[in-house]
């Protein structure tokens, strides 16, 4: 089935694909309005959302006292339906003492780090995305808004670079699906825009719940590029880039994905 | 690798199947269909005869209410309902799903009774091709009704390396 | 234990159907998925859910690994007096989660 899409991409590249141009901001849409209906009901509905329990395990994470310090996150954060409404929404975010943005599931580990003095939680674990999903439902329905940070733009503009740029076996840009031929098939499945509103995300294909970076490896291991270990600062910086490119549009934490 | 008594260790394995079905031994006959290579309509009607045995399986009464075109195999969301009045006198005893060609045939059964009140389950189920998903439902006058759909599987985009 | 959700409503009328929702993490490992040697990874899975409401069982199923991941299973069940819905889920290796809700009925 692979083969089958390489020679699809094959003949659309030799075909002369014009060049990338941004989806003007009223004709985007999220990922949710491609999919059928019956998985649109399972992300509306949290009693059947699969997510839900992550989010619920989240919930007990939040309030569990960790690290040698003795803290939880709710000892400094208190109730989260509060203190964390929107932050995932301006996600990722510049952290001043490292000098470049960091992405919720760091912004995690960094309090672990020096606020609880425990351990990292690594990536893509139980534990972290749990946390990162409980903290992003508290941003649901509300709009994406990244800051208009000047510190921030080198970043964005290396995130969009990455995004434009022809890389991997097949000389494919994300760019090239998402922004030239988003709404087209590829293999039986339509193309979505790409735009990372609902993450983290129960993926059906994955079996549960997982980040927005473990998506990007998927789509680079179908692009035959070379992808980066996980936390790499490529993946924020392109983060970033498609968070700005949503901007506005709402969080839909947690999502529900084919 | 053929026995002292003539047969081969593959027919022996679908006798003693089939010798099993027969005599309703069904959670036995399951652990020794586990045939990698797929279920086979002969065996998924192997398995509604060891819920059946040998009663007519009607037409109607069931509804299956499943997605025509599936996204993603791992999770198809499935409802199958009874028209019952699910009285002490008259109601659903039990529901059986049963798929085509999953690696074995057997999705889910269910046990009702008058408490139930409605005759509905919903959950979600895997497919692993297009193909055709029957359920039947046992009533407590001792009648078999079934309903069958066919579905298409597609796959989802980009899938995980290695 | 494995997290569980039940979704019943906390009030009903004497009398009406309720639909109750369930939902358990698990992986429910067929059985049929290949190693990286490409040995099948050993089957793992809950094989039954049963509803007891006042200790009276009123729901059965027996999951096969047909079943998604994270089982989802929702039911209905007439409302007949105030008091406990338990649920208790048992699988390959010994597995056994359980969960309650309580119902009040007029």
């Amino acid at each position: 089935m692979i083969a089958a899409a390489a020679l699809f991409l094959i003949a659309l590249l030799g075909a002369g694909a014009a060049s990338a141009a941004e989806i003007p901001l009223a004709e985007r849409k999220s990922g949710y309005e491609f999919m059928g209906r019956e998985t649109r009901a399972m992300q509306d509905d949290d009693t059947a959302n699969p997510a839900m329990l992550s989010v619920l395990d989240g919930e007990t994470l939040w309030q569990r006292k960790d690290g040698s310090a003795a803290k939880s996150c709710a000892d400094c954060h208190g109730d989260a339906r509060t203190s964390m409404k929107g932050v995932a929404a301006r996600y990722p975010a510049f952290d001043a003492a490292r000098r470049r943005p960091v992405d919720l599931e760091e912004r995690v580990n960094i309090c672990r780090a020096e606020k609880q003095q425990a351990t990292p939680l690594a990536f893509e674990s139980k534990e972290l995305l749990a946390l990162a999903a409980y903290v992003g439902r508290q941003s649901r329905g509300m709009p994406i808004d990244i800051a208009d940070d000047a510190r921030m733009r080198p970043f964005l503009q290396a995130g969009r670079d990455m995004f434009t740029k022809r890389q991997g076996q097949l000389n494919l840009s994300c760019a090239q699906c998402h922004d030239d031929n988003w709404g087209q098939k590829l293999a039986g499945a339509p193309i979505p825009q790409g735009h990372p509103t609902g993450y983290p995300l129960y993926r059906l294909e994955w079996q549960t719940l997982g980040s927005l970076q473990r998506r990007l490896r998927n789509c680079l291991f179908g692009m035959r590029a070379v992808s980066y270990p996980y936390g790499a600062p490529e993946y924020v910086n392109l983060e970033l880039y498609l968070m700005w490119r949503a901007r506005r549009m709402p969080i839909e934490t947690p999502a529900v994905r084919p | 690798m053929t026995r002292a008594d003539g047969m081969s260790q593959r027919t022996r394995r679908r006798f003693l199947v089939e010798t099993a079905a027969l005599a309703g031994a069904a959670g036995l006959a399951l652990r020794l269909d586990s045939d990698p290579a797929g279920a086979t309509p002969a065996s998924m009607q192997a398995a509604i005869r060891n819920v059946a045995g040998e009663a007519k399986l009607n037409k109607g009464r069931v509804k299956i209410d499943v997605p025509a075109l599936i996204e993603n195999g791992n999770a198809v969301p499935l409802t199958v309902s009874c028209e019952s009045p699910m009285t002490q006198e008259d109601h659903v005893k039990a529901i059986h799903v049963f798929t085509e060609k999953n690696p074995q045939p057997n999705v889910i059964g269910v046990r009702l009774g008058p408490r139930a009140g409605r005759a509905s389950v919903s959950t979600r189920i895997r497919l692993a091709d297009t193909q055709k998903i029957v359920a039947v439902a046992q009533m407590s006058d001792g009648s078999f009704w079934s309903d069958e759909v066919e579905v298409i599987v597609t796959l989802a985009a980009c899938l995980e390396g290695a | 234990m494995a997290r569980a959700l039940i979704n019943a409503p906390a009030k009903a009328k004497h009398g009406e159907a309720i639909e109750i929702k369930t939902m358990i993490s698990h992986t429910m490992e067929t059985g049929f998925r290949p190693d990286s040697t490409g040995r099948p990874i050993p089957r793992d899975i809950i094989t039954e859910l049963v509803c007891r409401y006042n200790g009276e069982e009123i729901f059965r199923a027996e999951l096969f690994p047909a079943i998604a991941a994270n089982p989802f299973l929702t039911f209905f069940t007439v409302a007949t007096e105030s008091g406990t819905l338990s649920f208790e889920w048992t699988g390959d290796n010994g597995f056994s989660a359980t969960e309650s809700v309580n119902i009040t009925v007029e």
